[in-house]
């Protein structure tokens, strides 16, 4: 697992539960501390997924951010209050379930 | 087409921060667009929020600051993901698409890590030493508990020496390379004249045996668990495991490259990758686009720096801002410099060459987005598949959202392979703009 | 035995050859200058479409139609035929009066595959499309495959068959022997055979010149956009009538949008390019007419070279400078569904020297006048 060198200073939400994370660093990064290594599931089978690059090319952390879904985690700066939550395989399409 | 800047970079890491700089300070108009939130690029990840520890933070410490000080505009979260003929470029930032006129384009974009395909990679808690390195750089995140780290390369060796000094703690390393293979052996008389590499990987593995962690040499490694990563088995054994990092080498990160259209690429035989055919100044052979740093092949970050200023010297030559002669006497030091740089890297390269695409199995998935296996791959080319191109759209390999950045060179690999061919002879994934996604929304804007 | 060569391993070579292996006596062999499904016929929309046909050539859609009905007699695969239909959506009442008098125009020649129907019927067959579409022109039984998967088919039914394929091998020249003979001649050598037909797409009026002789015909470069994969909401291929654009969601659940946007096309250097700025309109138009879309992330884009007429249908017939050399390109974009048909057609023509295939209409004698 990983461990923090510095103490966390904000909260953010992951799925409805309060997770501490530090100001500066990716929602993949504050995961990670946190003990989360499941951020998803794939599209194609259902199987879980958590990154693999944390560079922005794998799109392995997808989540949803916001509401807005298939966002990559480690693209994601963290922000006092941060509501996030596990992409569940393929996104939704709003607009069509809201009519 | 007039232009909205003289010089374009693409990525804000050694090669595009030292180019930027250099060409600023000619008179040169530069827009440097990068992706992450400040400069560093990977190498020098979060510079500007962190002590520097050592040579190669207070390289990239000097060169941010060099950066912030220059008139040079500077875009963060900005995400390039299209160049067109004639110096166009798109990108978006805050979820919107822009686009500008280049008058030349220079992109830095770094590498990638090799993928290592082993059984069981895709689970949760399996992840590159490149990536536990951003976590450590980034958000100070050092390994605690069952954590292995699985692979060969020198990065494996730096990151095990950063996170011991961070104060982690690793259960093991699991080193996959061979010893050191004949063909490495006569580079090694070049690779003396700069023996400050040689030393510093031979001390890094030093300092890492000190602190007592443990290194098995293995030839076969798996992951399992269910629904996350609970153990490995090394050459049967099993090993408790809640986190393995993999590593099998950097190689250039040529998707945007590959997607130009005239832009040519050649097969590196020793660092076993493609990479843009540039001349001694970093021209491509697509017009006006340039590559400095490891995007054009491997080289490190103080080669990148180097290539960096040489380009931005050529840049300004080309738009007619200094003549050839200028350009050329200005060039030395870099160029002698970065010769410098480079001279241990064939020895380095024939160190470590990658494991063979035989050792993975047919069950094992290698494109990750499309969940397709190694046999998959092969089966495609036992029914006529000769390059990854018609492997992609026979098989969907390369064609999720990673967009074949991550199963691009296992892929064609287990195709040169499987045909019994040179790689030379099997085409790379042909990459598509966009290169990052981006919404139809956001492109459909560009039609007001 | 007889000795035919295909220039050409795109779907049009390969179903001729196939056609043309299972003939007694004839020895195929294809000329490919890169790889199978190199250009457009790797890269296309695989739309099976009747629908909105150029007059002249339902006839050989239907007969090819036929054959898609049942691909996997032809080729041993289903080529990922997914029959799902195809709807041209009126957007307004005046584009409704139009496929109201298309619909009559082909029910008088006799055809009666495409059917009108109003705003309640296009909601049930679209329930995502938006509330603007008035009505719509519709086909069943229409469709999409999937574009490898089908060139990989044909190239292994017609190896099966007996055709030989050589890759990597571009054609410099063709010229009759003193037997009487053809003779084409590639960087590798030089290969002999009765009979010679040009499949080569985009660079086959280069092949008819090496032949002396001129058709007109352009290249057209057509760019395509494929979204990551959403939740199955649209079954049928959709266009509108007013506008460019074809939408389709794959069996993937990924959504492919082309509709003849144009792309930078460079055929010397066997490029094209896509230019942002032209598909920023398919990208608008889909966004129209499905709104459930407009936050979807673009995968990727591409396009395919490929040849266009100027009237848009293929040339299909018999040299008149080089008798034994038999065109077949110009599909102008629309080729992939008549393949099956267009080959066996190309294939009589060489074997027997006519067919009954309805293949008249597309002799390059129409650009005489």
């Amino acid at each position: 697992m990983f461990q923090r060198s510095d103490p966390p200073d904000i909260t953010i939400t992951w799925d409805g539960r309060e997770l501490p994370a530090r100001s500066g660093e990716s929602l993949a990064t504050a995961l990670l501390a946190a003990g989360v290594l499941s951020f998803r599931e794939t599209p194609v089978s259902g199987a879980a997924r958590g990154p693999l690059c944390l560079m922005g090319a794998c799109f392995d952390c997808l989540v949803e951010v916001e509401g807005q879904q298939n966002v990559q985690a480690c693209m994601t700066p963290v922000h006092p209050g941060l509501r996030a939550a596990p992409q569940h395989g393929v996104r939704d399409l709003p607009e069509v379930e809201a009519a | 087409m007039s232009t909205d800047v003289d010089l374009l970079i693409v990525g804000a890491g050694p090669a595009g921060m030292a180019a930027a700089v250099t060409a600023r300070s000619r008179g040169l108009t530069v827009l440097l667009l990068d992706e992450n939130a400040g400069p560093g690029g990977q190498v020098h990840r979060g510079i500007e929020h962190r002590a520097a520890k050592d040579e190669q933070d207070a390289d990239g410490a000097k060169l941010a600051a060099a950066l912030r000080s220059s008139a040079v505009e500077t875009r963060f979260r900005a995400t390039l993901w299209a160049v067109e003929p004639g110096g166009k470029v798109f990108w978006s930032e805050e979820g919107a698409a822009r686009s500008a006129v280049a008058g030349r384009i220079l992109l830095c974009t770094g590498a990638t890590e090799r993928p290592l395909p082993i059984p069981g990679w895709t689970l949760p808690g399996v992840m590159t030493v490149g990536a536990a390195q951003i976590a450590l750089k980034t958000a100070g995140l050092k390994p605690q508990g069952d954590v292995w780290i699985a692979g060969q390369g020198p990065l494996l060796w730096l990151y095990a020496k950063q996170a011991v000094e961070a104060g982690g703690r690793l259960a093991g390393i699991v080193d996959l390379s061979h010893g050191i293979p004949p063909a490495a052996l006569r580079h090694l008389p070049r690779a003396l004249m700069a023996p400050g590499y040689l030393l510093k990987g031979l001390a890094w593995q030093r300092r890492v045996k000190r602190a007592g962690v443990r290194v098995i040499h293995a030839e076969e490694i798996r992951a399992e668990g269910e629904g996350r990563l609970a153990r490995i088995v090394v050459d049967g054994t099993e090993h408790a495991a809640d986190l393995l990092l993999l590593h099998d080498g950097v190689v250039p990160n040529t998707q945007i490259t590959r997607a130009i259209p005239g832009c040519a690429h050649d097969w590196d035989a020793v660092q076993a990758c493609w990479k843009p055919r540039l001349d001694a100044w970093g021209n491509t052979t697509a017009e006006g686009v340039m590559v400095a740093g490891d995007g054009g092949g491997i080289g490190g970050a103080r080669a990148a720096a180097h290539a960096g200023r040489l380009a931005a010297l050529e840049a300004a030559r080309a738009l007619g801002r200094m003549t050839e002669d200028q350009r050329n006497a200005e060039a030395g030091t870099e160029r002698l410099a970065l010769n410098r740089q480079l001279a241990a890297r064939p020895f380095l390269d024939a160190l470590f060459p990658p494991r063979p695409v035989t050792a993975i199995p047919d069950e094992t998935i290698i494109c990750r987005c499309e969940e397709v296996t190694a046999g998959k791959v092969r089966e495609a080319v036992t029914l006529g598949c000769l390059g990854s191109n018609q492997t992609k759209a026979f098989t969907r390999t390369g064609m999720g959202p990673c967009q074949g950045r991550v199963c691009g060179p296992v892929v064609h690999a287990v195709i040169a392979a499987a045909r019994g061919v040179d790689p030379a002879q099997v085409d790379p994934f042909r990459t598509r703009f966009p290169t990052k996604p981006l919404t139809l929304g956001e492109l459909a804007a560009l039609a007001e | 035995m007889n000795r035919a060569i295909v220039i050409g391993g795109g779907l049009h070579g390969l179903s001729t050859a196939l056609h043309l292996a299972r003939m007694p006596g004839w020895q195929v062999t294809v000329l490919e200058r890169r790889h199978v499904g190199r250009h457009s016929s790797g890269v296309n929309a695989g739309g099976v479409r009747r629908l909105g046909r150029d007059l002249r050539e339902i006839a050989l859609s239907m007969v090819a139609w036929e054959m898609w009905s049942n691909i996997s007699a032809l080729v041993g695969d289903d080529c990922g035929f997914q029959p799902g239909g195809q709807v041209k959506v009126a957007e307004n009442a005046a584009e409704l009066g139009k496929l109201e008098a298309r619909a009559a125009q082909v029910r008088a020649l006799g055809w009666t595959h495409e059917e009108v129907v109003d705003q309640a019927e296009v909601r049930r067959l679209l329930p995502a499309i938006a509330p603007h579409v008035v009505g719509a022109l519709v086909c069943h039984g229409d469709g999409s495959a999937d574009p490898m998967r089908t060139v990989m088919a044909f190239r292994r039914a017609a190896q099966e068959a007996g055709a030989t394929i050589i890759e990597g091998s571009g054609v410099t020249a063709i010229e009759r022997s003193g037997a009487g003979t053809l003779r084409v001649v590639t960087e590798e050598g030089t290969h002999e055979a009765e009979r010679v037909a040009n499949c080569a797409g985009a660079w086959a009026t280069r092949i008819a010149r090496m032949a002396g002789e001129e058709i007109p015909c352009g290249v057209k470069a057509s760019m395509m956009i494929v979204t990551e994969r959403l939740p199955h909401f649209c079954t049928p291929t959709v266009g509108p009538t007013g506008r460019a654009l074809s939408f389709k969601q794959t069996v993937a659940g990924t959504v492919v949008i082309g509709g003849g946007h144009q792309g930078l096309n460079d055929p010397e250097r066997e490029t094209s390019t896509v230019l942002f700025g032209n598909l920023a309109h398919a990208a608008r138009i889909a966004a129209e007419l499905f709104p459930c879309v407009k936050g979807a992330r673009i995968m990727r884009t591409w396009t395919g070279t490929e040849a266009r007429t100027p009237d848009e249908i293929p040339v299909i017939g018999e040299s008149r400078t080089m008798p034994g050399l038999f065109h077949s390109f110009g599909y102008s974009g629309h080729g992939f569904q008549l393949s099956p048909a267009a080959g066996a057609a190309v294939a009589e023509l060489i074997a027997r020297g006519a067919t009954n295939l309805p293949v008249a209409p597309f002799t390059q004698r129409r650009f005489d006048a």
